[in-house]
């Protein structure tokens, strides 16, 4: 629906943290805690992606209800006491991002890690990650294999490098569905990869875990501009940062218009050291909502070359 | 969306065996309209079943030709596939048994039967010959344990339960595609006084005409003459509340339904019982067949839905061949159809399968199941009957409850509602298995006492004493033997922190250690995640890895951190995950470990 056409949306005004806040009916408690400044931590949600609320690090809680409800997708009711901080919260919160720093190799999670730090999660409290007790691809759903428990089965594996323009490395994955949403319905409709296993051997995965050139992949790379995790990045980031080369504190942002067609996608240059290191678009770009295609996406990368080419030359 | 197909064909046979599931592929394909691609997708599941019991497992080829008939992108159909257990995407043997080691069939020689199959066949997951064998959770065979369905794949497939497994009897069922029927159900307890299994054991299960010489249909035509919104009074009336786990008022449902704007409606029958230690829907769905068929069919009239679903767990193959035959029956004698009874009203019952995945029995994860997805929980609201299958208004309700509302119609609300306690009205069935003389299902008003309920199946095996009793099953709780005088009502259950979940009653005695029980519990919430939501997927593999240090004796740091340890993963657990098998995934454990020395303590410090 058009905005103009939208009928006026009914306000409802609820209570969070002992403060009053009216929000459009139709908001999520997300959305109300935004208005409050209620800094509220998120690892699934993003502003251009349907709500999965399945990290459950945005929970909080509903006077009344039995359980814990996650912000980011539960609708905003009239009347509704939610409290931000209590004790609850601050446990779920806590144990989630343990539970997955137990699991993962959260080292190019920026968020997750300041989430951590900020509840006092402690990476280590389920002890030392240990290795998967197979090759994950292979899983069998219903079946594991025991293990001793002298160490917290993490999901380790090696990184997939099938294509020139960006990695796969799910050591890294927390299952956060963004990139799933991001090829599939929010975005690319091109359903490339899904999420395929169940539990703990849940994994996103093309069909049968065939090779991205294999795949139905267009390289449009927004999956990789969704994933909050470095899990999936860009080959030219992913080099850099092998040879300690990566500096986002050296990087500045430019944005300009994308030359390949008449569509006017906003890219935004990420530069370091005169080089475009990374393009990705504003999520609050009308034209994209953050997405953007192959071209866009990649099409700096004969520039990145012809830089690449003189520094080894000059060196 | 533009489907890129996967390079490897099927088989001429796996081809021929889709194709007789999904009807013949049109000459030349037709592009689709938009959004016909989405109601294609229910059938994933049923084309999936037929290629995997044609040669044994689902190949590339298999799932790839599947993907192009439902015009869905072969990634997804991938991810779908590879949620349910009973798909195996790489090759498999043609013949194997999935053997039971769950908590039931454990205390009565389930982990020998797979030692020796070990032995005979080599380890789990492997195949000699053709032949393999499998572990399973909680085959719902827990009466007659240990449990084993074979499934042999070819042109006509065998899928058979055995029960009471010896380890010969199945290898040479293996060996020979054959495997001995199983003999039907016993009924322990007197007759009279049975209303949900008045018939079961009387009734020939296979003849509608049998159905009718046991008062079968006049729930039915009761149910017409009444009119669906005096249906919901009766309902209304007998204070029923749902017998699947969660005790919901069911006449709250269906008026909800029935409310509804949204047009269809659905009705669904949640069969998909695989809570370890039930078996009693099994008996219900297998030796009165008619009677849930007809419940459907009054379910469907009084929410106004045509077409009621039956969502059967895979795992029950006699069930679905007695359902199947038996639906015919209905519409070939105008119980079900376009005229139902002459009435001009249409009803239509079909069962639809799982493919091995407890979660599916969770509402929300079956919806999706049935539309062919993986089964994945819903994040609730909206709830199923406002948005429940193809987001169409839909009322599930349990096997059981769907049986008592025959008896709530025969017999009136209120008269129904005279038995059990004022909170719990009615019969209840519950499924004694484990150390106890005679395992089975028995039928007993809420209120009885649990030590009647012991005593009525015989007492404890080789006179022993009762050592701990699994109530509800793994997600319900342990509780001791000085608990026997519980009442077995909603209000008492809830009143002692315990609950009487889908009516499992596991007896072991006093000389069995827990440990190994609460470990294979643990194993079997990690097996059955979904994975979507951080706290079960991570959750429930950190409370199994605790638990094989206190197996080992050996704590990360403490035993006093390692409870911290636990009672923070178990209050996380409860508050946070989304759906009931995460938040319910350590009652039982933290029950155990309340009344029961489980933990080691820590040594005092010098
Ligand atoms: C993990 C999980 C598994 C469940 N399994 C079943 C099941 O196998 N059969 C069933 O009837 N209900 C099961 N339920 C309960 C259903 O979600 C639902 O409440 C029930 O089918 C409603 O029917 P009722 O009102 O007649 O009980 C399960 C719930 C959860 C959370
Ligand atoms: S690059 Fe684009 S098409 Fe390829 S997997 Fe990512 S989102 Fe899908
Ligand atoms: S790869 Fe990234 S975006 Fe995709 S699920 Fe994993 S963490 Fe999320
Ligand atoms: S609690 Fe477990 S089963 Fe339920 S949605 Fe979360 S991961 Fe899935
Ligand atoms: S951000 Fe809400 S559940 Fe993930
Ligand atoms: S059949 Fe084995 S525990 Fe139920």
């Amino acid at each position: 629906m058009r905005l103009e056409d939208a009928p006026p949306r009914r306000r409802i005004t609820l209570t969070v943290d002992d403060r009053e806040v009216t929000v459009a009916e139709g908001s999520t408690l997300l959305d109300a805690l935004k208005q409050l400044a209620v800094d509220t931590p998120t690892l699934c949600w993003a502003e251009n992606l349907t709500p999965v609320n399945v990290c459950r690090v945005c929970v909080v809680e509903l006077e009344g209800a039995r359980t814990l409800v996650p912000s980011c997708s539960r609708k905003a009711e009239a009347g509704m006491k939610i409290r931000t901080d209590s004790e609850r919260v601050r446990t779920s919160r806590r144990t989630v991002l343990e539970l997955l720093a137990s699991t993962v190799d959260t080292s190019a999670a920026a968020s997750l890690q300041a989430f951590s730090a900020r509840y006092g999660a402690d990476p280590q409290r389920y002890g030392a990650q240990g290795a998967p007790h197979g090759p994950r691809d292979a899983a069998r759903p219903g079946h594991h294999a025991v293990t001793s428990g002298a160490e917290a089965e993490g999901v380790a594996q090696p990184v997939k490098v099938d294509n020139d323009l960006y990695v796969r490395d799910y050591a890294k994955c927390i299952l956060c569905f963004k990139c799933v949403e991001a090829c599939g319905t929010d975005a690319q409709a091109t359903f490339a990869i899904a999420v395929a296993g169940r539990g703990f051997e849940a994994r996103i995965s093309t069909e049968f875990d065939v090779a991205l050139p294999e795949s139905a992949c267009v390289y449009c790379g927004n999956c990789v501009g969704v994933c909050p995790t470095g899990a999936l990045m860009f080959t030219q980031e992913h080099s850099l940062r092998a040879e300690g080369q990566w500096r986002p504190e050296a990087q500045h942002e430019t944005d300009t218009v994308c030359p390949y067609c008449g569509v006017g996608c906003v890219l935004r240059l990420h530069v370091q050291d005169d080089t475009i290191v990374k393009v990705s678009s504003p999520v609050e770009s009308t034209v994209t909502h953050g997405n953007l295609c192959v071209k866009g996406r990649f099409g700096f990368g004969h520039v990145v070359k012809l830089r690449r080419n003189k520094r080894e030359a000059v060196g | 969306m533009d489907l890129r197909p996967l390079r490897d064909a099927p088989s001429p046979e796996e081809r021929d065996a889709i194709d007789a599931a999904l009807g013949a592929p049109a000459a030349p394909p037709t592009p689709l309209a938009l959004g016909a691609a989405e109601a294609l997708r229910p059938q994933l599941l049923s084309a999936l079943h037929a290629a995997q019991s044609r040669v044994g497992w689902v190949s590339r080829g298999a799932l790839g030709y599947i993907a192009e008939r439902l015009h869905m992108p072969p990634a997804e159909a991938y991810g779908v596939a590879s949620f349910y257990a009973l798909f195996s995407l790489t090759p498999r043997a043609e013949r194997v048994a999935h053997v039971c080691d769950d908590v039931a069939c454990k205390a009565r020689g389930a982990d020998a039967l797979a030692a020796a199959l070990e032995a005979a066949l080599g380890p789990a997951g492997e195949s000699t010959q053709g032949i393999g064998w499998h572990r399973s959770p909680c085959l719902g065979l827990c009466d007659r344990a240990p449990g084993v369905l074979v499934q042999c794949a070819g042109a006509t497939p065998l899928e058979a339960a055995l029960g009471e497994a010896r380890p010969d009897v199945v290898l040479e069922a293996l060996r020979r595609r054959e495997v001995p029927a199983e003999p039907p159900t016993v009924i322990h307890q007197p007759r009279e006084g049975l209303r949900l299994l008045q018939r079961v054991g009387v009734a020939d299960p296979t003849q509608l005409d049998a159905y009718r010489a046991h008062g079968g249909f006049l729930a039915l035509r009761r149910a017409l003459t009444l009119g669906p919104a005096a249906v919901v009074r009766e309902l209304s009336d007998s204070k029923l509340a749902g017998r699947g786990g969660a005790a919901f008022p069911t006449a709250r449902k269906w008026q909800a339904v029935a409310a509804q704007p949204a047009r269809p409606h659905y009705v669904v029958c949640n069969a998909d019982e695989s809570e370890p230690g039930t078996f009693k829907d099994r008996v219900l769905l297998e030796d009165d067949p008619f009677a849930v068929i007809e419940a459907v069919a009054i379910a469907a009239f009084a929410v106004g839905a045509e077409e009621g679903i039956v969502y059967l767990r895979a795992e029950y193959p006699r069930a679905y061949t007695r359902l199947t035959e038996a639906i015919a029956q209905c519409e070939a004698r105008g119980y079900l159809g376009d005229n139902v009874l002459g009435r001009g009203v249409r009803l239509r019952v079909r069962v639809a399968r799982g493919a091995g995945a407890y979660i599916c029995g969770e509402e929300t994860a079956l919806l999706n199941s049935l539309e062919g997805k993986r089964g994945e929980p819903r994040s609730k609201p909206p709830f199923p009957v406002e948005v429940g299958y193809l987001g169409k208004p839909t009322a599930m309700n349990n096997v059981e409850t769907l049986v008592a509302v025959l008896e709530i119609l025969r017999e009136g609300g209120e008269a129904f509602a005279r038995r059990g306690t004022p909170q719990s009205t009615g019969t209840k069935l519950f499924c004694l298995s484990g150390h106890i003389a005679r395992p089975g299902v028995y039928e007993v008003p809420f209120g009885t006492k649990l030590s009647a309920l012991v005593a009525l199946a015989g007492g404890v095996t080789a006179g022993r004493r009762v050592g701990a009793v699994l109530l509800g099953g793994a997600a319900g709780v342990f509780i001791g033997p000085d608990e026997l005088d519980l009442a077995l009502s909603l209000e008492d259950a809830r009143a002692a922190g315990a609950t009487l979940g889908s009516g499992v009653v596991m007896v072991l005695d006093d000389t069995t250690p827990l440990l190994p029980y609460l470990r294979r519990m643990a194993a079997f919430f990690r097996d059955e995640s979904c994975g979507q939501c951080v706290p079960c997927r991570v959750g429930t593999v950190r409370v199994e890895e605790l638990l094989s240090r206190v197996a080992r004796k050996k704590p990360l740091d403490s035993w006093a951190a390692e409870t911290e340890r636990l009672e923070a993963l178990a209050q996380t657990m409860c508050d946070a995950s989304i759906c009931g098998l995460g938040q319910t995934a350590t009652s039982a454990l933290s029950s155990a470990l309340a009344r029961f020395e489980i933990l080691p303590k820590d040594e005092p410090s010098p």
